[in-house]
């Protein structure tokens, strides 16, 4: 799922310095799941905007906030509260608020900042296991992602900051290659080992990304 | 031909050293210090150190080789794309340099812009690789160059990493890679370098080996918080804390490591932190 959290309240209290009355939309997936911008968190956030003196005009928590067809649905049947509102806060990730921002004239302040494609590790604690790079290794490294889980992506074993297996960078984590190392031999092959990884083919992963369906597919 | 190049080549036991670019644009003090280096081969110019900014690594081994000091340019791939890299390399032959050091680079985490978006569009052997390609006439794509720069690429390895093995594939890549020299990580214990040594032996590949200047007690546990792959053991740091005047100690275990790689290894790389006027006592 996408990983997001709540903005600090300060930064939001100045977002919305401008609004005195306000439409909150939530998010019935990934938000809601990492609890940033479910049922609670938009009730949460409303109760602290009437603490601020803001009016709230009204609330939906749409189903999956990136469909951009269904926030434009979710938001006509709530169109009069849209419509008394001077702004709209949306408790979705990024692209969440962009689709909300692309079906709407109105200003649209996010309350959220997006982090990652999070993996659930058990309930509450998040991890990022993939980055999306469009170029996927995941065969040859025994099905550990060094793109993203080595803090510096490398694609060819270990730096030299890798200390008993633990990472440089963050010594609570283990270092990536040595995970992906253990579990190669375990499996008893060589996997990534074999060869000289080339240079990664970031074009894969030129921004922004767009994909279609091929006819038949869809 | 690098001196660093023949020497190594002839059998000889080399001496490197190190010198950080300014952090600004006076170039004064490093040529004062430069003129230390007394007995050295080569000296290594870092490259932002520890994710430190400082003026160009390329710039200052520019300046110091055309001054008659021969140096190893250090470049790692954290602050620079592969486009970035392969330019900067051409650069570095066009001022003659031709001893290189590849590195991934230490994280920007632990530098003064920790804000800053780290690269690593690159890894070191894909660096080595890509050395490899220039130095044989072509860039990263298979484009030839309109003159072929010279160059002899060494990379880094950190001896007591754990798990050895897993440490020692990579350097085996690095080497397949064209790595022509290794130089280490700081080391204290000789019997991890002979290990390390003893694994490279069949790859044919010199190793210089990383000697620390360590002033205190406190510096050895700084840098054993503070700085990935540097690991002082227990004994040394009691013999700095103990020692009535902890630098002359801290010279003196740099003269036995000095001493034991002789035996061990093809050089040593002094790290002296802006005490290169020790070097002399180091190698005494
Ligand atoms: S290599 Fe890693 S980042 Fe790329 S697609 Fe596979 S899992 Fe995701
Ligand atoms: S210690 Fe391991 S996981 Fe961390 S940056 Fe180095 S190679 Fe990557």
């Amino acid at each position: 799922m996408i990983n997001s959290e709540l903005k600090p309240l300060e930064d939001l209290h100045r977002a919305l310095s401008d609004f005195s009355r306000l439409f909150l939309v939530g998010c019935a997936a990934c938000a809601t799941a990492c609890k940033a911008g479910g049922e609670e968190e938009v009730f949460k956030l409303q109760e602290w905007l009437m603490e601020q003196g803001k009016d709230v005009t009204g609330s939906v928590i749409i189903d999956e906030a990136c469909h951009i067809m269904r926030a434009a649905r979710d938001l006509r049947h709530h169109k009069n509260a849209v419509h008394e509102a001077d702004a709209l806060v949306v408790l979705a990730c990024g692209s969440g608020v962009q689709a909300i921002s692309s079906n709407v004239e109105k200003r649209v302040v996010g309350g959220l900042n997006s982090m990652f494609l999070g993996n659930v590790r058990r309930f509450g604690h998040f991890e990022e296991m993939c980055s999306l790079c469009g170029d996927c290794i995941l065969n040859e490294t025994a099905g550990i992602c060094p793109v993203t889980t080595c803090a510096k992506g490398l694609l060819n074993g270990p730096c030299g900051g890798m200390e008993d297996g633990h990472c440089e960078v963050d010594p609570e984590i283990d270092c990536a290659w040595r995970l992906i190392y253990e579990r190669l031999q375990t499996q008893q092959r060589q996997g990534v080992f074999a060869r000289r990884v080339p240079p990664k083919n970031w074009s894969r992963r030129r921004k922004p990304g767009r994909y279609r369906l091929k006819d038949g597919e869809s | 031909m690098s001196y660093l190049s023949e020497q190594l080549a002839d059998g000889q036991f080399v001496v490197t050293a190190e010198i950080a670019p300014p952090k600004g644009t006076n170039l004064a003090p490093a040529f004062d210090e430069a003129k230390k280096f007394v007995g050295v081969t080569a000296v290594n110019v870092t490259d932002n150190q520890g994710a430190n900014m400082r003026l160009s690594s390329l710039a200052l081994a520019a300046r110091l080789q055309q001054s008659g000091t021969e140096t190893i340019l250090q470049l790692t791939c954290r602050d620079r794309n592969r486009m970035a890299l392969q330019s900067d390399l051409l650069g570095a032959a066009s001022f003659g340099i031709e001893n290189l050091l590849l590195l991934s680079g230490d994280h920007s985490k632990f530098g003064d812009q920790p804000d800053a978006r780290p690269v690593f569009d690159l890894d070191s052997v894909q660096l080595l690789d890509m050395t490899a390609g220039l130095m044989a006439g072509v860039d990263m794509v298979g484009k030839p160059l309109n003159g072929v720069p010279r160059f002899f690429p060494g990379a880094a390895a950190n001896p007591v990493a754990e798990p050895f093995e897993l440490m020692f594939q990579k350097v085996a890549k690095k080497v397949e890679s064209g790595a022509r020299f290794f130089q280490t990580q700081a080391v204290f214990e000789r019997r991890a370098m002979e290990r390390f040594v003893n694994a490279m032996l069949p790859l044919g590949v010199p190793v210089i080996a990383g000697v620390l200047l360590i002033r205190s007690g406190k510096m050895a546990r700084f840098l054993n918080h503070n700085i990935p792959g540097v690991k002082v053991p227990d004994d040394l740091v009691e013999r700095l804390d103990k020692a009535s005047d902890p630098m002359a100690e801290g010279i003196a275990i740099a003269r036995e490591t000095v001493a034991w790689a002789k035996d061990v290894c093809q050089g040593v790389h002094l790290m002296t932190l802006g005490h290169e006027d020790k070097i002399p006592e180091i190698l005494a």
